[in-house]
């Protein structure tokens, strides 16, 4: 689950990170009340979950109050990247003198957090690490020991800080590291972490992105979620207990298991079409979850067939089939469905699609073929 | 035995009973495995099927010999089990939950990398050898003995593999799931390691997704250190970078992590890469 700006930053601060004054507005003139409140010049900032919200013209610097009202009102309502804009961040402008980045992930083939710094912060580290690789300094952290002082301290010489900011540096990476480990992140990072005029430090954007499956032991965090910034399907999904990611394509799958999934819609590719999602129903799904998944399936309206794989173990092939038609008497639909079910009760599941004249096949490929063939004449 | 689990497995099902763990332990007796013990705190002196129950693993162990273990342990509380069943002796866990927190694997990890225990998972199907040792949820009538190694980071997946090996008459030596997390107990390489020494096993199917490099890994250990034939199959082709694809070890991130990369680095060294699952089983009858 990524958390905004504003939340990410609040994060921060409680863990001893100066983060620039500011406050968050829904309106124009809260906007400019903050404004006035802070003085002098101020960053109006869209809060979206995408990045190079820059570049879109999401970030914009005002001289004053009037400047930040007139653009908090145009950057509310924007879309960037398929996201509406609906809250601004209105912080107080830094005095910039170096864009430092600095970050925490996991590193999986080491199995350990990894802290990465570079001097050049303030664009994505991505592009970073392609360009300049050797303008990245990583620093593999024992998760028993936790980050060490001169480890915090060998960093900071590595980005070529100057002495008086060294201190400083230490606290703010031991602070994100703690904020890290505590809130069971798998991202947390500042960038720019900016380096002012009179050597000061302050994280200026910053961005953390939680462990879905660590939310059970963070009630607060979980909290945090903004369900606006999520679309209707994936809002379903996620409250069925299903995984579904959006595709661009227009053969809707449904699955039991996520490696499956992953090959079934490589298989509609093969045979020359695309899929509309990625869709896992996970083990033992009973048919309230299958008509869950299926009408999401159907929300979509790129969706010109839809495939059925089910390799039954723990699911019930008769469970999903029963689950389909159920579906459908909710859902009136006149896409095109072929199912492909195998395992346990798989002739009464078989038997229960014929019945309601929907086409079976016996193999993935197969299936898969007619899915392609039932889009391209729908 | 093929590899890590046979008929000296000695099995502890811990948390055998919940729903879960007594339909699974019942299924793992009938398929033949030698289940021993069961462990749930609170429940010792209970019997789960003809299976007794101890309240700690060590006791399992002292009056069973008990050497395997397997969980069906909610996430919250895996992490703890499998540090139980590793203090208590326990050379092979085998974690079929899904779900568990990634830096409690971290912890997990240093944890066990000072013990002798292996883990396979979490969130795996477990482990199987073909006509004598189940430990874990898969269907086990669609496998059949013979000399073919299974290594996967997919569960159903790896059912529909091993259904399109036996249709053709490829029997299994051992299926290993070793889960879709991304950071598990065992990977890609110590499977291959084992495969590569076990006298059953003539050829060695792998099965990978996106995320992650261990399949990069595995080629460059293939390409140095085996001498039988491998054949892979990697899931997740048409994936998009940045999304979760169901697996949590299932992302392309910062542009690593593809498909395609894993792709290349396989046919780079020579293994024979499948477009589709049952393509898997026409490759592997090529070769045997």
């Amino acid at each position: 689950m990524k958390l905004h700006e504003y939340q990410s930053k609040r994060i921060f601060a409680k863990y001893g990170i100066p983060i620039p004054e500011g406050d968050v507005a829904m309106s124009a003139a809260e906007a400019r009340q903050i404004a006035q409140r802070l003085g002098g010049r101020v960053v109006v900032k869209s809060q979206v979950l995408v990045g190079g919200r820059g570049k879109a013209g999401g970030i914009k610097l005002a001289k004053d109050a009037d400047e930040a009202e007139a653009l908090a009102d145009q950057i509310l309502g924007m879309t960037i990247k398929g996201l509406t804009v609906d809250k601004v961040l209105i912080d107080q402008a830094a005095d910039i003198r170096e864009e430092i980045y600095l970050g925490i992930t996991i590193d999986r083939a080491r199995r350990k957090p990894v802290m990465m710094a570079s001097s050049e912060g303030g664009v994505e580290i991505e592009e970073v690490a392609k360009a300049t690789p050797e303008k990245i300094s990583k620093l593999i952290i024992d998760p028993a020991t936790g980050l060490m002082d001169y480890q915090a301290r060998n960093l900071a010489f590595d980005l070529g800080m100057r002495r008086a900011s060294i201190r400083q540096f230490t606290i703010i990476a031991k602070g994100l590291y703690q904020a890290f480990t505590e809130s069971d992140a798998s991202l947390a990072e500042i960038n720019p972490l900016v380096v002012t005029g009179d050597d000061k430090l302050l994280a200026v954007d910053g961005k953390i992105v939680l462990d879905d499956n660590a939310l059970f032991r963070h009630k607060d965090l979980a909290e945090l979620r903004d369900v606006q910034e999520e679309a209707e399907a994936e809002r379903q999904a996620r409250h069925a207990g299903i995984s579904y990611v959006k595709l661009d394509g227009e053969i809707g799958c449904m699955v039991n298991g996520a490696g499956l999934a992953m090959a079934t819609m490589d298989i509609i590719k093969l045979y020359g079409a695309e899929p509309a999602n990625f869709l896992d129903i996970g083990g033992g799904a009973k048919s309230d979850k299958v008509a869950a998944a299926l009408r999401i399936i159907l929300s979509d309206s790129n969706v010109k067939a839809v495939l059925f794989n089910i390799f039954g173990g723990i699911t019930r092939c008769d469970e999903v089939a029963r689950g389909i038609l159920e579906a459908l008497k909710e859902v009136p639909t006149d896409v095109p469905m072929v199912a492909r079910l195998v395992g346990t009760n798989e002739e009464e599941g078989r038997r229960i699609l014929a019945e309601a004249q929907m086409a079976t096949a016996k193999s993935l490929a197969e299936a898969a073929e007619r899915a392609v063939a039932m889009a391209q004449t729908n | 035995m093929a590899i890590l689990v046979g008929k000296e497995t000695r099995l502890v099902v811990q948390g055998i009973t919940g729903r879960e763990g007594a339909f699974h332990t019942q299924q793992m007796i009938e398929y033949g495995t030698q289940v021993v013990a069961g462990m749930t705190p609170g429940k010792g002196g209970d019997w789960v099927h003809t299976v007794p129950v101890f309240d700690t693993v060590k006791e399992a162990v002292n009056a069973t010999g008990a050497n395997t273990s397997i969980i069906y342990v909610p996430a919250a509380f895996a992490p703890d089990t499998i540090m139980e069943a590793a203090d208590a002796g326990i050379e092979l866990i085998v974690c079929v939950t899904e779900g568990i927190p990634v830096l409690d694997m971290v912890r997990l990890r240093h944890f066990l990398d000072q013990t002798d225990a292996r883990l396979i998972g979490p969130n795996c199907p477990g482990v199987i050898s073909p006509g004598t040792a189940k430990v874990g949820i898969m269907p086990g009538h669609i496998h059949k003995p013979g000399p073919v190694g299974l290594v996967s980071r997919s569960g159903t997946l790896t059912y529909e593999v091993v259904q399109a090996l036996t249709d053709q008459g490829l029997g299994q030596s051992t299926a290993v799931g070793i889960g879709g997390d991304p950071i598990i107990g065992t990977n890609f390489i110590d499977i291959l390691r084992l495969f590569e020494s076990d006298p059953m096993t003539d050829h060695v199917v792998l099965i990978g997704e996106i995320g992650g490099s261990e399949e990069e890994r595995a080629a460059q250990f293939i390409a140095t250190e085996m001498s039988k034939p491998v054949t892979a199959f990697i899931a997740g082709r048409t994936a998009p970078p940045g999304k979760r694809m169901g697996h949590a070890g299932a992302i392309i991130e910062g542009g690593e992590g593809t498909a395609q990369e894993k792709i290349a680095a396989f046919e780079a060294v020579g293994v024979k890469v499948a477009r589709q699952p049952a393509e898997v089983a026409d490759l592997v009858a090529q070769r045997i």
